[in-house]
């Protein structure tokens, strides 16, 4: 909500400048966003009055005028505005004047003519952003006289962020009321009169819906001229609190919603056929609104109707057929208090958000109607002419908000708080906020007034009590609780030690959104489908990930664009899987994948400069999965996969359990993601990598270990994870090592077939082997081999 | 005696005119080898008379000595010459990088959370992690935002249907730990957040870390204590913090937290005691237990403490940005 500072003070006026009634709101929870000037720094600019008003000779668009400023001599000024006409009171920029922008007027001829200064619009002046054309002020205002002084424009706009609690405070009163509470200070309400009737003129209101509604004001007001204009003190407050003047019966309306926090609503009585009804909408009911949009309405829609039709939509939005004209003569005031419940939820689902919907769905005091109807009426009586008639009351006093009744115990406020308040400052903070107090032993039970509707539970009194006091006058304690230890499990390694692996083997970590582009994503994923946001930031951003791929692989894309050619990325965090089974019809799953392209290492003086390969990302993911212990438990199987190069590519089991992927990008894609050649990946599903098993040490052999090579003839589709793998299991006990150290195809081996060089180390843990133990135990392994892989042994 | 003599000299200038250690060898098997000069000397006392023996016996073993020692000095110095040789042929420029595997870094967002979860965990706060599509109950019912709460319109949710959203705020986690669990509570959660907003200042996602401690007795003070601790701890350093009232629908007192920063108050975290129907929703006695809430902003906090000016920044990747996190 914005307010202009000098309004707020003819309320109420603190001895406190304007940086100091800024902060102390802020802190009592009515957030200051910004204070702003209501007009920017000029001097010079007097009152004067358009004497005479011709065409310039030679300009069309121009005007050549003599304006009275109370000097002996009439100013000769060439003005360019179309609204500049003879008998006008105009804004005027003497010779030395200087406007905002370090503007100075000077004498000069424009087109010939002399001009010895300038008639200002609002934007010359920083008052507005635009302007149609120069200040129009009103026929009293005294000639010669400073603007500033005139318009008191040494004032602010102060815009307060106001939390959803406070809506008593969305009007310059309940503004008001606060500061007041905090300073101790009476408020001087305004003289608001009561309009006695000329005229019996009356339409029947009737609450269909009295839960909804239960109060409505209405009044007849005849012969009222709308096209009145409004007087200046109205538009500049509107104006200083962000409302543009519209026309007299609109500004009234919103002057009312801004000075007292209560909605109005101005209809044009010969619109309303019969009386006025409040009811619900009927479903797809049809209204057009007074910005001239047609919406059919849903059936939890309040509305106020005629006999025949809807008029306008309660408490949010007027109806165009419905509404004040230029040529309305006769209005019907309305002064409503419409329940929050009926109208919170509605405004949006039409894509509406107005001054009215906004306080109506937060709440406004159900006793104020009758002063806004009376506000409204004294004012448009004044401004617009016209005869009152008598105002009519439609009550449902049984729906409407009663005062609560809160008990506040002395002990649940020292509990709360933690300190404890003197009796004497609760009992004074309560007053101020015009609470009524009945003293209960060490208690207060208090009655809250209606305008502080927020009151509903002790909790909120014990706020109330401590944001008065003052948050930063209670101390910091440290908190004091029992020294229970949490369970903790060694078998759990920490996230943190898996991502250390890999930030030590030179990856950075990555954070990508969880939405993608879903046509990137269904390139690299065709079959997954995935959950896809309905109001999404952008389309490339609308699809719920089902792999931290595709976030990575524009992390690399967006590296490559940027010369960073040398890209390696882990990231880890959930996929979301459309999955019937799991909560909310989604399964989420805690990934950790990785990416690298690029150059081995930086460039450097002795190291390879070679492309990565497959074999370098395995050899970092071996490391990652080298920290769980039984890294044995690990293999990996040549696989097929959608994103993945068909030749480079592997499932991850642990023991027979599926728990990643790793593989090249298939290369049809390198192009369509912006990828710079070979780019590996892997992802893991994160609970099956992160258990570990724990060490259990066995006693280390005091007896020598033995090596012995052999090299093994194979057919060259048969995987050597396999052979390895298989030699560890069958070996026995003896079998300590078993480490491929070479892989050789070529001359001397037959073709189609590859010759593997393994070293077996073989070791016992209570003797020294014989050489005949170990020829035996080689020559088990090698015919093994032989009958499993029909290998044969290299000569 | 007098030979003697001239044999040392001879010998001594042999062995300082040899150039290697074969030469050197070669002299030293000519005068004390098994056939060499000082055998053949030896040989000769046999002719002497047999008073005279001991004394010219002796005198050739000195000879002996002496043609040793000078020949141990001379390899000696053959030796420390050929390393010195070897050592000037082996010098590097050590200033050449190594074969180096330098690390790489994690993500600053994660840095703070760690940093963070530290501090919280070293006072016993217990990390807990939950779903990031959530189910309206979580996100908003249970923590006192009932549909139509104009709080629920502030938030910018992104909805996949009005009953599944994407997290607004990770105290979802709150409601569910103690749905399952009994107090005291002490946990900490940290993780990504959603709202649909993007601009300078928004991204679509970001991440908070939410704590909630509930036990018997739990004050607003302690509020105050443990959060000025924490951001003290936090920049190191004692700037001045200001606990603002504010308004959350779960929290009954609310405030906002404040830094003063070069340009004025910046406002990093949000908190308060817990709503009673917080407490109620998951059956907890609000007149036995009270607890504070707490949710802080993890990018804001990261860009204060290294002077990241861009927010977009976290989610862009560039390597150049991230890298400058070890």
């Amino acid at each position: 909500m914005k307010f202009s500072e000098s309004w707020l003070r003819e309320w109420v006026n603190p001895n406190i400048d304007t940086a100091a009634l800024a902060e102390q709101i802020t802190m009592a929870g009515l957030e200051v966003d910004d204070v702003e000037p209501v007009a920017k720094d000029f001097s010079k600019v007097v009152v004067g009055h358009v004497v005479e008003c011709g065409k310039h000779p030679e300009a069309d668009k121009l005007q050549v005028t003599k304006i009275d400023v109370g000097a002996e001599e009439l100013i000769d000024i060439v003005c360019g505005a179309a609204n500049c006409r003879q008998g006008l009171k105009v804004a005027v920029a003497m010779v030395g004047a200087v406007l905002p922008g370090d503007f100075k007027i000077k004498k000069a001829k424009l087109r010939g003519q002399p001009s010895f200064g300038m008639l200002c619009s609002e934007s010359e002046l920083g008052m507005a952003e635009s302007a149609d054309g120069i200040i129009e002020l009103p026929q009293d205002a005294p000639i010669g006289s400073d603007i500033r002084d005139y318009l008191a424009l040494n004032d602010v706009t102060i815009d307060v962020d106001l939390t959803p609690n406070r809506a008593d405070c969305l009007g310059i009163k309940g503004l008001a009321r606060e500061v007041g509470v905090l300073n101790n200070l009476d408020v001087t309400e305004p003289n608001i009169v009561t309009v006695a009737p000329s005229i019996n003129d009356e339409l029947s209101i009737e609450l269909i819906d009295a839960e909804a509604c239960p109060k409505y004001l209405g009044r007849v007001v005849k012969g009222v001229d709308v096209s009145a204009s409004t007087p200046l003190w109205m538009v500049e407050k509107l104006r200083r609190c962000g409302v543009r003047s519209i026309d007299a019966v609109v500004d009234i309306t919103n002057y009312v919603l801004l000075e007292l926090g209560h909605p109005m609503h101005a209809f044009d009585l010969s619109k309303i056929a019969g009386g006025v009804k409040v009811r619900l909408a009927k479903q797809d009911e049809p209204l057009t609104l007074l910005d001239g949009n047609e919406v059919k309405l849903n059936s939890d829609t309040l509305v106020i109707a005629d006999e025949a039709k809807a008029l306008a939509m309660a408490g949010i939005f007027g109806g165009e057929g419905s509404g004040v004209t230029s040529a309305t003569q006769d209005v019907f005031l309305e002064s409503a208090f419409f329940a929050p419940l009926a109208i919170t939820g509605r405004a949006r689902a039409y894509g509406l958000h107005t001054d009215a919907s906004h306080r109506y769905e937060r709440g406004v005091d159900p006793e104020l109607q009758a002063t806004a109807m009376e506000r409204a009426t004294a004012l448009l009586v004044d401004i617009c002419g016209g005869q009152a008639g008598p105002v009519t009351v439609a009550e449902a006093p049984q729906h409407l908000p009663q005062p609560a009744t809160i008990l506040l115990r002395r002990s649940k406020l020292d509990k709360i708080i933690g300190i404890h308040i003197e009796t004497a400052t609760v009992d004074e903070i309560l007053a101020r906020l015009g609470f009524s107090v009945e003293k209960q032993a060490d208690d207060w039970l208090v009655t809250t007034p209606t305008y502080r509707f927020d009151m509903a539970i002790e909790e909120d009194l014990i706020e109330e009590v401590a944001r008065v006091f003052g948050y930063n006058n209670i101390p910091n304690v440290a908190p004091v609780g029992s020294l229970s230890m949490g369970e903790h499990q060694e078998s759990q390694l920490p996230l943190s030690r898996l991502r250390n692996v890999l930030v030590d083997l030179d990856y950075q970590e990555a954070i990508t959104y969880s939405f993608v582009d879903p046509d990137r994503q269904a390139l690299l994923f065709p079959q997954a489908e995935a959950l896809i946001l309905p109001n999404p930031i952008s389309k490339d951003m609308s699809a719920m990930r089902v792999s931290l791929w595709t976030g990575l692989l524009d992390a690399v894309s967006y590296n490559l664009n940027r010369q960073q050619n040398r890209v390696r990325l882990f990231e880890t965090g959930l996929r979301f899987i459309p999955d019937q089974d799991a909560e909310n019809g989604v399964r989420q799953q805690a990934m950790f994948a990785g990416v690298i392209t690029g150059k081995v290492s930086e460039e450097h003086w002795d190291l390879s400069n070679r492309n990565v390969d497959f074999f370098d990302l395995k050899g970092d993911l071996e490391s990652l999965l080298a920290v769980t212990v039984d890294v044995d438990s690990f293999r990996f199987e040549a696989t097929e996969h959608s994103a993945l190069h068909p030749g480079q590519s592997a499932a991850i089991y642990r023991n027979d359990e599926y728990v990643g992927v790793i593989g090249a990008i298939h290369p049809q894609f390198e192009k369509k993601l912006g990828l710079n050649g070979r780019t590996l990946v892997f992802e893991l599903e994160l609970d099956k990598v992160v258990s570990r098993q724990l060490p259990a040490a066995k006693t280390i052999s005091k007896y020598p270990a033995n090596s012995r090579d052999i090299a093994l003839v194979v057919d060259e589709a048969i995987e050597s994870g396999k052979i390895i793998k298989f030699i560890q299991k069958i070996g026995g006990n003896q079998i300590v090592g078993v480490n491929l150290f070479d892989v050789y195809q070529g001359q001397g081996v037959v073709e189609g077939s590859k010759s593997l060089a393994i070293n077996l180390v073989l070791q016992d843990t209570d003797r020294t082997l014989e050489d005949k133990e170990i020829a035996d135990a080689v020559d088990n392994i090698v015919s093994a081999v032989k009958s499993e892989f029909n290998a044969s042994l290299r000569d | 005696m007098q030979h003697l003599e001239e044999l040392i000299a001879k010998a001594k200038t042999a062995i300082d005119a040899a150039n290697d250690a074969a030469e050197l060898d070669q002299i030293r098997v000519e005068y004390l080898g098994k056939k060499g000069v000082m055998t053949e000397q030896m040989k000769q006392l046999g002719s002497l008379p047999k008073e005279e023996k001991p004394a010219a016996g002796q005198a050739i073993n000195q000879a002996k000595q002496a043609i040793q020692k000078h020949l141990g000095e001379r390899k000696q110095v053959m030796e420390l010459a050929a390393l010195n040789q070897q050592l000037a042929a082996e010098k590097i420029d050590v200033t050449l990088p190594g074969r180096n595997n330098l690390p790489g870094g994690i993500h600053p967002v994660t840095r703070t959370i760690e940093r963070i979860t530290e501090f919280f965990g070293e006072l016993g706060f217990e990390v807990k992690s939950g779903p990031e599509v959530e189910d309206d109950y979580h996100n908003f019912d249970a923590l006192n935002i009932p549909a139509h709460h104009p709080a629920r319109a502030d938030h910018d949710t992104f909805y996949f249907n009005p009953k599944l959203v994407l997290r607004t705020q990770t105290s979802g986690v709150q409601i569910r730990t103690m749905e399952v669990e009994k107090p005291p509570f002490r946990i900490i959660s940290p993780g990504r957040v959603y709202r649909n907003d993007y601009d300078q200042t928004h991204t679509p996602m970001f991440h908070q870390v939410e704590g909630l401690l509930v036990a018997e007795k739990v004050s607003f003070t302690e509020l105050k204590g443990i959060l000025h601790d924490f951001l003290k701890n936090f920049f190191e350093e004692d700037l001045e913090i200001r606990f603002r009232p504010s308004y959350f629908p779960f929290t009954e007192p609310s405030a906002e937290v404040d830094v003063l920063g070069k340009n004025g108050w910046l406002e990093i975290l949000g908190c308060g005691m817990v709503h009673p129907n917080v407490l109620k929703s998951v059956g907890i006695d609000p007149e036995v237990y009270s607890g504070f809430a707490f949710g802080i902003g993890v990018e804001r906090l990261t860009m204060l403490r290294y002077g990241v000016n861009d927010l977009r920044s976290f989610f862009e990747n560039d390597l150049r940005f991230l890298k400058q996190f070890k």
